[in-house]
């Protein structure tokens, strides 16, 4: 299946014209200035994307995940921030725009579903006109025409009574409806390319999977790109074309979804990957957890941000950062001087499993149950992408 | 459309509800939950608050159709009836010269209520806005206006009223232009300065409200969601920010008309007030303490009867400031 995927991606690689590329970040660097110093948040990331696809962004929090999809759309506020680098959005170069010139992309070419829908709704303002506003401004509806066409949005996000709704406040309504409201508005201009900024996170459970399945389904029948930023391996696992993992405002791995499941080189990747939790441990079992916690992004690390935190760490990543390098796998890069499953990696952990390293100890622990693991997580990536044609 | 639901939305606390799952909204007793949300309404307004609200309007009205009421002129002396005490011709007696005090309070709250909500909306448009603004925008343009709101601020407000009344309105009798459109009496220069000169004043107190208020706001993720929709500020700011701004700002206004009219008795007093021959209930106190050295213990009515309209409509302001207060603080949490 996995290479009947791959096959259709290369023709339609081949036969689409130049322009399937949609988005090209190449080396964006996005720092705040704020009182203790300047905060580098986004680190050189460069990435690209494709018409149709996904790319799932994955980090712990203060990874610079959130503020990536923000600076790349350039809704950060001007002032304080200091951004570097180049967004290409189908040809064009956006990271040089003033705020009006950027507002011909806002809505109508990229959109953004954010994190806490509690928040992100007017809670003054009528669901309808919260829709049917950007409908005015942006595509000059009429009236009629508009509010047709926010009923039709309200039906496609699944909300049911939507005539209804469209007279009530957020309030009204509970969160994983107003999240649908979020992302009814944030299509309702037919965005080319759509941010979803931890969509999930402040949602019940039960209502995730439901809100992630919409977003999957109105990617499809748009052929939008999408930006899915969360801090679960699990929600991208089988929804991702892409995952990158950030690490302290720096991209420490990407890769196809299935490679970085099955090849991960990158310690953090590992670590993240240990520390869902399984179904078949038994119940009271410790979680697995990263030690330590994100450096500080105004004094980061002099080499490998992660080393402070990593098992296989070496005296030489705490002098020099590893760059971003290709693994054998095409379209799958790493940065990291001791990969997981190479055998300098393994001497490395040996090292430190010698010196008594608490970290490395620790991550032998769970190895046994790693590997099966991955199985588990490649499963549930054949099984989601076999559910959704 | 929503008449074609058969149960008028128990919508406050009510479940997401599937599609397919409709039915189950008919079985949830809907007159229950609207009962239960009406009884915590009036709750909250409470007697207090109606009888607050009742005043404002009796005031209100009572200014308003002044012309029409069935009272003797304010200005109409009946000889020989000086300080006359309570009687059925005259419901709050007369004054030393022989003028009906319950016409004299009615038309007082004219020209008390025209200065104290003029000004007050003065300073509503003009601070909110700039508040709207700084709060908004932040940096520098921030720094600027909260600095030009404390160099305001450090004006002391009866100075200001005095300095601007002499310099623009010493003739008292001076009939001003600027209020035909707004009103259909006759508006003295006098109280057309003092309305600039108190809006002055409380342009800074609204305009920091507005401000605070619109700093927490702004950074609100909707005013993002706003503007990733590609909104122009003015526009964020004025359908987005501005109407959750707006409960603060009205109840601050309330209790400002509030202090106004007081802060007018006071100038009355220190005589730069509304001229005497207009009535306000400021100088209507003013003329009326001076009775009261002449005639001593002989009127008490002349004061009491402005003054206790003063002190109800403070006090019915003050109340409804503060439930109004109270009701978008309940609700914001809420949310």
């Amino acid at each position: 299946m996995f290479g009947k995927r791959k096959q259709i991606k290369r023709t339609i690689e081949a036969t689409a014209p130049p322009t399937a590329r949609l988005l090209e970040v190449t080396d964006l660097h996005t720092s705040f200035k704020t009182e203790k110093g300047v905060v580098k948040a986004v680190d050189g990331v460069s990435f690209t994307l494709d018409r149709g696809k996904t790319l799932g962004i994955v980090g712990e929090s203060g990874s610079g995940k959130s503020v990536l999809s923000r600076s790349i759309m350039g809704l950060l506020p001007r002032h304080n921030v200091i951004r570097d680098g180049s967004v290409v959005f189908e040809g064009r170069e956006i990271s040089k725009l003033s705020a009006t010139a950027m507002r011909e992309f806002w809505g109508t070419e990229m959109a953004m579903v954010f994190q806490d829908p509690m928040t992100s709704l007017n809670p003054v303002v009528k669901i309808g006109r919260q829709i049917t506003e950007s409908l005015h401004y942006h595509l000059d509806m009429g009236r009629e025409e508009a509010d047709a066409t926010a009923l039709a949005l309200l039906k496609s996000v699944g909300i049911p009574e939507p005539e209804r709704r469209l007279n009530e406040y957020p309030h009204q309504m509970s969160g994983g409806m107003r999240q649908r409201i979020v992302i009814a508005i944030a299509l309702a201009c037919g965005p080319k390319l759509l941010f979803a900024d931890e969509p999930t996170t402040a949602l019940d459970v039960t209502v995730q999977a439901q809100i992630l399945n919409l977003l999957q389904q109105q990617q499809r029948e748009r052929d939008m790109a999408m930006v899915l930023v969360t801090h679960d391996l699990g929600v991208v696992a089988g929804r991702a074309d892409d995952i990158a993992v950030m690490y302290a405002g720096q991209i420490v791995e990407m890769a196809p979804t299935r490679t970085l499941f099955a090849q991960m080189r990158m310690p953090y990747t590992e670590g993240l990957l240990k520390s869902i939790p399984k179904l078949e441990q038994p119940s009271h079992s410790r979680l697995e957890i990263i030690g330590g916690r994100p450096p500080d992004l105004v004094n980061p690390p002099r080499g490998c941000k992660f080393s402070p935190r990593c098992p296989y760490a070496q005296e030489r990543c705490k002098v020099e950062q590893p760059p971003l390098i290709e693994a054998d796998t095409p379209g799958h890069y790493f940065r990291c001087w001791y990969p997981v499953g190479s055998p300098e990696g393994k001497a490395a952990l040996e090292r430190n499993l010698a010196a008594a390293l608490p970290q490395a100890q620790a991550a032998v622990a769970g190895d046994a149950a790693l590997a099966s693991r991955i199985e588990t997580a490649i499963d549930m990536a054949e099984t989601v992408s076999a559910d959704t044609p | 459309m929503p008449e074609q639901s058969p149960s008028p939305a128990p919508t406050v606390e009510q479940e997401p509800v599937v599609a397919g799952t409709q039915p189950l909204v008919l079985e949830l007793p809907p007159t229950e939950t609207d009962a239960k949300v009406e009884k915590s309404a009036s709750k909250r307004l409470g007697l207090f608050g109606w009888v607050a609200i009742v005043w404002l309007a009796l005031v209100t009205l009572s200014a308003l159709l002044a012309p029409v009421l069935p009272v003797p002129a304010p200005d109409q002396h009946f000889i020989g009836h000086e300080t006359e005490a309570i009687s059925f011709a005259h419901p709050m007696g007369t004054d030393g010269t022989g003028q009906d005090m319950m016409a004299r309070v009615i038309w007082g709250a004219r020209a008390s209520l025209l200065i104290s909500v003029s000004s007050v909306v003065l300073g509503l448009i003009l601070g909110g806005l700039l508040g709207l603004i700084a709060g908004y925008y932040r940096g520098k343009l921030d720094t600027f206006l909260t600095n030009l709101f404390n160099v305001f601020l450090a004006v002391p407000q009866l100075v200001l009223a005095l300095a601007l009344v002499a310099v623009f309105a010493s003739d008292p009798a001076k009939v001003s232009s600027q209020f035909h459109w707004i009103v259909d009496w006759p508006v003295s220069q006098r109280e057309f300065w003092l309305i600039i000169s108190i809006g002055i004043v409380s342009i800074p107190i609204i305009g920091r409200i507005a401000r605070a208020s619109t700093l927490t706001w702004a950074q609100r993720e909707f005013v993002l969601a706003a503007r990733s929709m590609g909104a122009k500020n003015r526009r964020i700011m004025i359908r987005d920010v501005l109407p959750n701004v707006l409960p603060a700002m009205f109840s601050i206004a309330l209790l400002g008309v509030a202090v106004v009219i007081v802060l007018e008795g006071g100038l009355s007093i220190l005589g730069v007030g509304v001229p005497p021959s207009t009535p306000s209930w400021g100088n209507l106190i003013a003329t009326g303490r001076n009775e009261l050295t002449k005639i001593v213990g002989a009127a008490p009515q002349v004061i009491l009867a402005p003054s206790v309209a003063i002190f109800l409509t403070v006090l019915a302001l003050n109340y409804l400031g503060d439930v109004i207060r109270a009701r978008f603080d309940v609700r914001e949490s809420a949310i």
